[in-house]
């Protein structure tokens, strides 16, 4: 009898966290097809929030989503080799140099967009292109990818794997290839996961970088709720749901594929 | 055979040492000669240099300026690892988690562009010589720590190395399991003729697969030789007491003799010194009757063993005396007993400071 009053009680305390968390989200939803959300869902159920938040706001959407891939091929380029090198190396500079990549997480997205705007907001037509937003991205979720490659390296000895492959006579690229990116994966998808979710929905470094002609989703969002009835901003926020949730559940689900292994 | 391992190199290490960074010598200037289709051993503590000597003679270690490694006369010290034609032997094995057992023994041969029917080829020969059959398409996760250690030997071997480098391969498995890949090892290494560097610190090991041994201690070399040589003629104390049991005896040596608090031991051509140091092994040592001996001692502990029976002997020499007797003869504590040594089995150590 107790216990089952125990269990009622933690039952009830769980479930009121998770409508909480989720009531909200599931009002915005909601609003997002209501012809009028101030008289309730009473006043019929549309698509027209929708489809009009696509024709206005489909640029931004594409142009997230070729931001957030092509952060993710600047890291991987970048970061997962980079990786290597510091875990190979080693010693006092790999440590610090880790330290540098990582510190982005530490300083706000402002900042670091204030000092990009400093010191590049001169050369006018990168600061106008998509490549500046990027090169934020890349700035920011660079320590995602480096970090969680690294711990990988760090569980699987990677340099004597690496040394054992080198004994057999293969050169360091066909190393690379052969060995230290196969046994990478877990911690490259991994990386590659965090790195597209957080470009996608990266707000305040964008909204300082973005210019009229290169908003991003989430920018957009702020755009709408600041000029746009509330309909019409809930509509967008179910477009981004729609869009990022089947990415999410699809890396997750590459990731754990890639664990099995 | 010798077409399963192709051509064993000779090595020669000239001046080699290896100062780290931060400034800590790993290994002294030291000098090796390595016959082709020799196995050679490097055995001593941890710390002592002998995986770093390994890894100078493979190319993962470059040596400090003045250092030299030449394969059969060709000087090697700038090629990388990857174009010395090694085969290398890790104590993790460092077998590639992404590929199975077949696809690890033939990596090396792949990457040398051997075809893939003569790839297959080797890596059969490669399997039944390493008794791994039926393990071939295997991920390297399902594999038992013994088999680990013959795949990682079967893919070094497959690619024919001028030389075969082996650090400490059995070390990770237990001990019974040891013991019988360490006479496995020993009988593919003689059938293959290869020119073989083992680094190991069981003395062990060492005795049944080396040619000669080089015992090492702190970056030094302390003795090169033969098995019987390093156990039966150490060059100093740290050797004699690193291989095998030693028992160290001091006392003063005149006209031949080395006078003990129990008694005297004659020695061959030994020189006058008034504070010698000499060793005796346990199993050289003889007991007899206390009226038959010029050394006695009092028996302090009798362990049965069951091959042999060890004893502790004190009083005949400045420290208990360490003795391996017969599992036959009936002796207790307690019991005065004379001890027989052949001066052959005196061997006096040179002083160090």
């Amino acid at each position: 009898m107790r216990d089952r009053l125990i269990f009622a009680g933690q039952l009830g305390f769980t479930l009121l966290v998770a409508a909480f968390l989720v009531v909200p989200v599931v009002l915005s939803i909601s609003a997002g097809v209501t012809v009028n959300y101030f008289r309730g869902i009473q006043s019929g159920v549309t698509l027209q929030w929708v489809v009009q938040v696509w024709n206005l706001y489909a640029g931004e959407i594409g142009l997230s989503f070729l931001i957030a891939f092509a952060t993710l091929a600047v890291t991987l380029v970048v970061g997962v080799p980079a990786a290597y090198g510091l875990h190979v190396k080693g010693g006092r500079l790999s440590r610090v140099i880790e330290e540098i990549i990582t510190l982005p997480l530490a300083i706000p997205g402002l900042a670091i967009a204030l000092a990009l705007l400093l010191t590049y907001g001169g050369f006018g037509g990168f600061r106008q292109s998509w490549l500046f937003i990027l090169t934020g991205h890349v700035i920011f979720t660079m320590p995602f990818m480096v970090r969680s490659v690294m711990a990988v390296f760090a569980s699987v000895d990677i340099k004597t794997l690496d040394e054992g492959a080198a004994s057999l006579g293969a050169s360091p690229w066909t190393r690379f290839c052969n060995v230290i990116v196969p046994n990478a994966m877990p911690g490259i998808l991994a990386g590659s996961l965090m790195v597209v979710t957080l470009s996608l929905g990266e707000f305040n470094l964008t909204w300082m970088l973005h210019t009229p002609l290169t908003k991003t989703l989430p920018v957009g969002l702020a755009d709408s709720y600041a000029s746009m009835r509330l309909e019409v901003a809930s509509a967008y926020t179910l477009i981004f749901f729609i869009m990022i949730v089947p990415l999410l559940v699809a890396m997750q689900m590459v990731a754990e594929k890639g664990e099995k292994k | 055979m010798s077409g399963i391992a192709g051509h064993g190199a000779a090595v020669h290490i000239e001046n080699c040492g290896k100062t780290f960074p931060d400034g800590t010598q790993a290994l002294a200037p030291a000098s090796l000669d390595i016959v082709s289709g020799e196995t050679l051993v490097l055995l001593g503590p941890s710390g002592c240099g002998k995986t770093t000597m390994l890894r100078i003679i493979a190319g993962l270690e470059t040596p400090d300026a003045g250092g030299r490694v030449l394969f059969d006369k060709t000087d090697m010290t700038a090629v990388p690892i990857e174009q010395r034609h090694v085969g290398m032997v890790f104590q993790s094995y460092a077998l590639f988690p992404n590929m199975t057992v077949a696809e690890n023994i033939g990596y090396g041969l792949k990457i040398r562009g051997v075809d893939k029917a003569a790839r297959a080829a080797r890596v059969a020969e490669m399997v039944a010589l390493t008794n791994i059959g039926g393990l071939e398409n295997r991920r390297i996760d399902q594999l038992s720590g013994g088999q680990r250690q013959r795949v990682a030997l079967a893919r070094a071997v497959a690619v024919r190395p001028r030389v075969l480098l082996l650090d400490e391969p059995l070390t990770a498995l237990d001990a019974s399991l040891r013991d019988r890949l360490r006479s496995e090892l020993n009988s593919l290494l003689r059938s293959l003729g290869i020119t073989a560097i083992y680094v190991t610190h069981d003395q062990a090991e060492a005795m049944e697969l080396g040619d000669r041994i080089v015992v090492m201690r702190k970056g030094a070399i302390a003795q090169i030789g033969t098995p019987r040589e390093i156990y039966f003629a150490p060059q100093n104390r740290f050797v004699a007491e690193f291989v095998g049991a030693a028992n160290i005896v001091e006392g003063p040596v005149a006209s031949g003799r080395l006078t003990l608090p129990g008694g005297w031991l004659a020695l061959n051509d030994a020189a006058d010194n008034a504070a010698a140091v000499a060793m005796i092994r346990p199993e050289t040592i003889g007991i007899v009757a206390e009226a038959d001996a010029f050394l006695r001692g009092t028996v302090e502990s009798v362990a049965f063993i069951g091959d042999r029976q060890r004893l502790v002997v004190t009083g005949a020499a400045n420290k208990p005396l360490t003795v391996d007797a017969p599992n036959t003869i009936n002796v207790r504590a307690g019991e005065r007993v004379g001890l027989s040594v052949t001066p052959q089995a005196v061997r006096v150590l040179p002083k160090e400071d």
